[in-house]
């Protein structure tokens, strides 16, 4: 297992490294910063001097050398707009995805897995039939459209929560909803799979036979068996949901890091948008060595091959 | 042998020993028999070719230029509310286009997007998976490293920000995404071609001295095309996905063309009191990805293996 962690963990930091080099150059190759630091009127010589100052004049690699050193420092530079370095304004923006992505987690988790575990139980049944129906129709609502109609409906007509900002938590029903509903279909479904394996094992056989009740046998033997892959999956589904945040953050108006990527990216703030891009890449690393290594610590077979 | 006795033959066609009779109908032929039998293939095949056709014959349907701007007539409402103009069956938005008719033109939009991007992804993601598959080893392992670093990049941060720096438009996404969503493609062709590799008749290919692009178009491919048709119809629906969230971000396609993320986006200021023009566009929306991944459900579950007769 330690063998298979530390090859696991090598290959994020090259992974790592590789996206570095992409949030670099991806967003360097497409115009002159010097340009867009001067400003469209600025002279030529207004643009030389700039191009001095910050360094550009140099080689391209050693431009990245250093900023990748700046960065792991957690200096990403100064942002053309804001007065707060990018540092500061990613530090007050991330709590506000976290907090989101998060609360879209827990709630997918939280409608996921019980309705996994029934549809397994009942396979084939009308509340099987039923979750799967809503997980199919569900995946084709575009998120920021489903989001814009929660608001018509919850904000604008029943008047039961505001319909922008992020300063309570009642700010956060919506978006969460939004964002917690496309992660609920791939948990419900693993759970539903896990479960329906699980509960064929001769273990749960010799459970029931040995006289247990139902409810322990299917929390106690199945469920905490069924439910680690998921757990892996929810790591990754955490990931996808800082992505998403980017959508639903500038639906609802909430400053989180998604909307200033938005913000960011629509102003050129080349800066902001590599410093964003490197990190919510590195959570995903993150997140995706943290699922291999859970879904390897539960399958033995995976840490051979 | 003479032709009056070869067409009395028993193995002729229909005969008792014809060897297609002896088989039953071909594989296609009994891949064809469940589609047709399958709800999900058939209704979401047929709303799919519905929309095909309305975004075809849009210049011969569309009841008005979808691009005509008329600010008499700033967002009239749809049919079925008061003060509806029967002219304008969907209404008009807010610079007094008539709705129904930019929304058959939108369906060209999300379609040559979402099918453009699917054969896109899929030649990059199918090469990068097919090559893995097949010579594994060292080649596998490059590959790999490439397809873990496509997953570690948030497609939507990503797709943001190179269209925003080459600027928007309809190439701009179709290559932006295209180049993006080739993930799916490798993974599942990578595991699909060491299966078909490994089988007697590709050794027996290789051992005939069979070239290794010919054992690959000929052995291979017809082997994992089912996979392929699979992943291409969700990377469709998928690519029509996020098409709108980006023109809806106003990164994507942009106006005036009628795309329905970008129709969205455009309501949204009239939200309070018209809810209804972000309302149509996204229903448009909802049905044609629906009907994409419902073809693509009933695909996978009528040429999965285990369906087999």
């Amino acid at each position: 297992m330690l063998n298979f962690a530390l090859r696991r963990l090598l290959l994020a930091c090259l992974v790592a490294l590789t996206v570095s080099v992409i949030a670099f150059f991806l967003v360097r190759v497409s115009g002159d910063m010097a340009i867009a630091l001067a400003g469209e009127s600025a002279s030529a010589e207004d643009i030389a001097e700039i191009r001095e100052a910050y360094g550009l004049d140099r080689p391209i690699i050693v431009q990245y050398a250093d900023w990748l050193g700046k960065a792991l420092q957690g200096d990403f530079g100064e942002s053309l707009f804001f007065p707060e370095t990018v540092w500061e304004l990613v530090a007050t923006r991330l709590p506000v995805t976290l907090r989101l992505a998060m609360a879209g987690l827990v709630l997918s988790l939280l409608i996921g897995v019980p309705f996994g575990v029934i549809a397994a139980l009942r396979p084939n049944s009308w509340i099987d039939r039923l979750a799967m129906t809503i997980a199919v129709a569900g995946q084709a609502i575009p998120s920021f459209w489903m989001g814009l109609m929660l608001m018509v409906l919850f904000g604008l007509f029943l008047r039961w929560t505001p319909i922008s900002g992020d300063d309570t938590w009642v700010h956060f029903i919506l978006p969460a909803v939004t964002l917690g509903y496309y992660s609920t279909p791939p948990i419900m479904r693993l759970t539903r799979s896990g479960m329906l394996e699980v509960l064929q094992a001769d273990y749960i056989r010799t459970a029931y036979a040995k006289g247990l009740r139902p409810m322990p046998v299917l929390f106690k033997h199945a469920l905490r068996n069924a439910v680690i892959p998921v757990v892996a999956l929810a790591s990754v589904q955490f990931g996808h949901m800082l992505s998403g945040a980017i959508v639903i953050e500038s639906v609802f108006a909430m400053q989180g890091i998604g909307y200033l990527a938005w913000e960011s990216i629509l102003r050129k703030d080349i800066a902001v948008i590599q410093a964003i891009l490197l990190i919510v890449c590195l959570f995903y690393v993150f997140l995706t060595v943290l699922s291999d290594l859970l879904n390897a610590w539960l399958d033995p077979r995976i840490r051979v091959n | 042998m003479t032709d009056a006795t070869a067409s009395r033959s028993i193995d002729t066609p229909g005969g008792p020993l014809d060897p297609a009779r002896a088989l039953g109908p071909s594989p296609t032929a009994r891949f064809f028999r469940r589609m047709r039998g399958h709800t999900s293939v058939m209704f979401g095949g047929s709303v799919l070719l519905l929309i095909i056709a309305v975004a075809v014959f849009a210049p011969l349907i569309a009841p008005h230029d979808p691009y005509e701007q008329d600010l008499f007539k700033r967002l009239l409402p749809p049919f079925w509310m008061e003060g509806a103009n029967p002219a304008h069956l969907l209404g008009t938005d807010n610079l007094g286009r008539d709705y129904l008719s930019r929304l058959i033109y939108g369906a060209q939009i999300s379609l040559m997007i979402g099918i453009c991007t699917a054969v896109l992804s899929g030649i990059i993601g199918t090469a990068l998976g097919v090559t893995a598959g097949y010579f594994g080893g060292k080649v596998d392992a490059v590959i790999t490293f490439i397809i873990t670093t496509r997953l570690s990049m948030p497609i939507v941060l990503v797709a943001l920000a190179i269209v925003a720096l080459v600027g928007g438009s309809l190439e701009a996404v179709i290559l932006v995404l295209g180049l993006l969503l080739w993930d799916r493609y490798a993974v599942v062709m990578r595991s699909a071609t060491q299966q078909a590799r490994s089988m007697d008749y590709v050794s027996a290919a290789r051992a005939i001295g069979c070239p290794t692009w010919r054992i690959v178009l000929s052995e291979i491919m017809p082997n994992v095309i089912n996979n392929l048709i699979v992943i291409a119809t969700f990377e469709i629906a998928h690519a029509i996905l996020l098409e709108a969230a980006l023109s809806f971000l106003g990164l994507g396609v942009q106006p005036p063309a009628p795309s329905w993320g970008l129709m969205i986006a455009e309501g949204k200021e009239f939200l309070l009191f018209d809810p209804w023009v972000i309302t149509i566009p996204g229903i448009a929306l909802s049905i044609l990805v629906l009907a994409v991944n419902m073809l693509g459900d009933g695909i996978r579950d009528v040429s999965a293996p285990e369906n087999r007769s």
